[in-house]
């Protein structure tokens, strides 16, 4: 039933089945850690660093003899202050005291598992492993002070890293100090581990202040781009008008010989393909290199993709479209054909979105420079495991001589899953056999980032002679990141055909619609012409546009309120009753926040003329951990303009177990924050092989006047905490769409919306 | 050459006049608080104080600056106690954080001019300053927060008095 069985992703949750836990003494105190086949058999030929399921996230925790805890951290930082949340999970079983616990986000090395971090996966993956390392870590403690005190173990707490037993008392310093806290436990073992209930928590589900922020605010947080090394050069990309068909053909730089601190101009060779057609340009400052990469002129020659551009992309994805036998179908229920031919009535539209750029707002950059055999990558990356062999191809080294050293990410939003950036760098180190520091300007950045493709879907749906929904068919095309950058990670549909999940997740959705058919179609034109990329929320960015804009219509089209539609359809009937343990109650939790969302936002109060509501919801990334979401926008449409207002977006999240209640609600604000941004501020096209906006100037994302009033209710749960970095930020779109509709009667049927769309749509409105 | 008071501290930087301040800064002077986001002056993230006035030091020659008194993030307050510092962890504002040093640069030249801004002041003066991650409702409340510290009155969450 799981997708994710198909097929061996990094999102499958640690399977604690190979996995042993040992704890054991380290320097300076002792360290706890899983250790799984992987690690104990390197040679393990299923084993690979890319990540194919061997490797599961690995935990390793030291407590030093002054009672210090540290909880090294693998994931990325990049705004959801991840580390504190994943340390308050272990520290809750541990009964550790917090303040005396730090987070380290290490340097890749093989022991750490799969590095990735990205999907919302981050808290899902790790609270079961990390709970069960705390009670693992609790329970050694505790035996161990019994041994200390003389008492049994029964008669032993712990709380605030100290044991009690009756009057008497021992530190976790003291028991690492005196105690053999030497423990090996096997899976089985580790899955008994005594997990506290969720009332006896102390730390999950508590506020605390993020461990992260306070070097945020004073200047010493280190980012990626801050990195320095002795004798390094400043390097600035010299583009290639494609991102794949493009070859140097010659280089002058006598325009830049001029300028004070120019060193040189390089061709790059890399084997590994990443980046065809690339000249680095060499000085002494970033302000050097910039501005002789400005005066060196290169000639090159270039595929047929040098003249495509977005329209050429959607024309492309309408003829795929069209042909029924394109695509892999994702969901495919029995009698979907005989359910839409003897269907009393139908309804059919076409959806599309535009580019969209991740404008994160640290610009790419890596500082790469050989020491001792190893090479160093200095970068802030969110895929380690996925670049670092394409980093040792590029190098022409073995993987073993790769490491990636770890900063802050000046935003992530999945542009650095991509880590494409990090080869240049390499390869110009290499090149000139000195530190090369590579710092992208916005604009490179803008014409070299893997942006979200642009999309068309088509979305029909039957009814029968009572207009009940019968039948529903969604197709989506778009460019692939996952075919484009690991194809290994796609599964198979119905029929056979892979594809990639995280470009079509969002449409196998949880209604009851009868016979039900999701068809993924791959753009092969768009991963041609560009590298297609993941963008917070990825597929449901589009698929969920579609689809929460196409009950809308079915609504209206039924005479039924949307709110109502919605519901009755949200029944939890067969495939959508859920399962245990990440999706309990399945279908009736979205109706849930659906109905909680309306209460907030008053549905079916009366409202002032050209003022709607509309309503959409999503279950997040992925059916197998849903994050329930329901969003109603409240907007004003000025008829004359065709401009929108957003004056209230009321938000109603279920995502199970919120561990960090506060950085939960950050999350929920941005994500919300995002998808207006992507509805009305954002979105760019592609224009004979570049997007036409690279820079503030004519990109114009969300500022600070346009944040409308926002109310955000969690729905509270004890179960499985699923994600939050990306959900809430699919419904806004189309309720913000629905809302348009519900206000001046107008349909939009393509993000972004802008104001000549809203006057186009009332003129058809009103004929 | 530019010199130039930076922090409080006399400082050379042996760079041509041209170069923008953000680069100076980072590359030649090693203070890697003050961040690069467009270099255009549209995004904010390289504001810096020159005599206490905020400006966009990636649009800024390091040449134009001489003899001027530069305070980065870093200078902003000896401890990072500042009010706005405070704030803004109590109001824990930033998300990535990348934006934040010039944020808070801005929003310290708000409040010189607004000891008590509005909710109209804020979106006017922190308008140039970009949050990718959208911290935005957070960044105004930590803004709402310091100026009643500044002035010794409560915060006045519904200070929407426009």
């Amino acid at each position: 039933m799981s997708k994710f069985d198909s097929y061996r992703g990094p999102d499958k949750p640690a399977s604690p089945g190979r996995r042993s836990f040992l704890i054991g003494a380290a320097a300076g105190g002792i360290m706890m850690a899983f250790a799984n086949a992987a690690v104990l058999l390197p040679a393990d030929a299923s084993a690979s660093a890319n990540g194919n399921g061997a490797y599961g996230p690995n935990i390793w925790v030291e407590i030093a003899t002054d009672g210090h805890i540290t909880v090294n951290i693998i994931r990325a930082e990049m705004g959801q202050h991840v580390g504190t949340a994943l340390a308050r999970i272990l520290a809750d079983e541990l009964e550790a005291d917090w303040s005396q616990v730090s987070i380290k986000h290490v340097d890749t090395d093989p022991k750490w598992g799969t590095m990735v971090t990205g999907g919302s996966w981050s808290v899902w993956q790790s609270f079961e492993p990390l709970s069960q390392a705390g009670a693992a870590g609790r329970t050694a403690l505790i035996e161990e002070a019994a041994k200390l005190l003389g008492v049994p173990v029964s008669a032993c707490s712990a709380r605030d890293s100290m044991v009690k037993a009756g009057k008497r008392s021992i530190s976790y310093a003291q028991i690492v100090q005196r105690g053999d806290l030497t423990r090996s436990y096997s899976a089985d073992e580790l899955k008994k581990m005594p997990i506290k209930p969720p009332s006896e928590r102390r730390l999950v589900g508590v506020d605390t202040q993020a461990i992260d922020i306070p070097e945020k605010t004073d200047g010493k947080a280190i980012y990626g781009i801050d990195a320095e090394a002795a004798g390094m050069l400043y390097g600035c990309p010299k583009l290639p008008p494609t991102r794949n068909g493009s070859k140097v053909v010659s280089v002058d730089d006598s325009g830049a010989r001029a300028v004070k601190g120019y060193e040189r101009s390089i061709t790059l060779n890399d084997p590994s393909g990443t980046v065809p057609g690339w000249v680095v340009v060499l000085a002494d400052s970033t302000h050097a290199a910039f501005e002789a990469a400005r005066k060196v002129r290169v000639t090159w020659q270039n595929d047929d993709t040098a003249g495509v551009s977005e329209k050429d992309i959607i024309q492309h994805a309408s003829s795929l479209i069209a042909d029924p036998k394109t695509g892999s179908t994702v969901v495919d229920d029995d009698g979907v054909d005989k359910a839409f031919s003897t269907a009393a009535s139908l309804l059919q539209q076409d959806y599309t979105t535009a580019s969209v750029l991740h404008f994160q707002l640290e610009p790419v950059n890596a500082l790469a420079f050989e020491k001792d055999g190893i090479w160093e990558i200095h970068t802030g990356n969110q895929w380690q495991s996925l670049i670092l062999p394409t980093l040792a191809k590029a190098l022409a080294v073995d993987e073993s001589k790769v490491i990636m050293r770890t900063y802050l990410l000046g935003g992530g939003f999945g542009r650095r899953l991509n880590g494409d950036y990090a080869v240049p760098a390499a390869l110009a180190s290499k090149a000139v056999a000195r530190p090369v520091k590579l710092t992208f300007t916005r604009a490179d950045d803008a014409h070299f980032d893997s942006f979200r493709s642009p999309s068309l879907q088509r979305v029909r749906m039957g009814f029968d002679a009572d207009r009940k929904v019968v039948a529903m068919q969604q197709d989506a095309c778009a460019g692939w990141p996952t075919q484009v950058m690991v194809p290994s990670f796609m599964p198979k549909g119905k029929n056979g055909e892979p594809y990639d999940p995280f470009s079509i997740s969002g449409a196998d959705h949880w209604y009851s619609v009868g016979a039900h058919r999701v068809r993924a179609i791959s753009n092969d034109l768009a991963n041609r012409a560009f590298r297609p990329g993941w963008l917070r929320s990825v597929g449901p960015g589009w698929t969920n546009w579609a689809l929460e804009s196409f009950m809308d219509e079915a609504a209206h089209k039924l005479e039924q309120d949307p709110v109502a539609f919605r519901l009755a359809l949200l029944d939890a009937s067969g495939k959508n009753a859920g399962s245990t343990p990440n999706a309990v109650g399945g279908a009736l939790r979205q109706a849930a926040v659906v109905r909680r969302a309306a209460e907030l936002a008053n549905w079916g109060s009366s409202l002032p003329a050209d003022t709607g509501l509309g309503i959409a919801t999503s279950f997040g990334q992925e059916r197998d951990m849903p994050t329930w979401v329901a969003c109603v926008a409240r907007v004003k449409v000025n008829r004359a303009s065709g401009q929108v207002y957003v004056e209230k977006l009321f938000l109603a999240v279920d995502a199970g177990t919120i561990v960090h209640p506060d950085g939960a609600m950050a999350q929920v604000e941005g994500a919300a924050l995002w998808g207006l941004s992507m509805a009305l501020h954002e979105g760019t096209t592609f224009e004979n092989g570049q997007v036409r906006d690279s820079n503030l100037d004519t990109y114009t994302p969300l500022r600070m006047a346009d944040v409308p009033e926002m109310e955000i209710a969690f729905i509270p749960g004890t179960e499985v905490p699923v994600g939050l970095g990306e959900p809430a930020t699919t419904v806004v779109g189309p309720a913000i769409g629905n809302a348009i509709f519900a206000a001046i009667g107008a349909r939009i049927r393509h993000l972004p919306i802008s104001p000549d769309a809203i006057r186009g749509a009332m003129g058809r409105a009103s004929t | 050459m530019s010199q130039f008071l930076l922090n409080g501290q006399a400082v050379t930087a042996d760079v041509d006049d041209d170069m923008p301040l953000l680069w100076a800064l980072r590359d030649t002077l090693h203070l890697k608080g003050t961040k690069f986001g467009c270099g255009i002056g549209m995004c904010g993230a390289c504001t810096v104080h020159v005599n206490g006035r905020a400006i966009r030091s990636c649009i800024t020659p390091v040449g134009s600056v001489a003899g001027q008194s530069v305070t980065t993030i870093e200078g902003l307050d000896p401890k990072g106690q500042h009010p706005l510092q405070k704030a803004w962890i109590a109001a824990q504002a930033p998300q990535c954080g990348y934006c934040q040093p010039g944020q808070i640069m801005q929003a310290a030249s708000l409040l010189q001019d607004f000891p008590n801004p509005t909710n109209a002041d804020i979106n006017a003066v922190m308008g140039g300053s970009l949050c990718r991650c959208m911290a935005y409702v957070r960044i105004r409340k930590a803004i709402k927060l310091a100026a009643a510290e500044m002035q010794g009155t409560a915060p006045s969450g519904a200070a929407d008095h426009e």
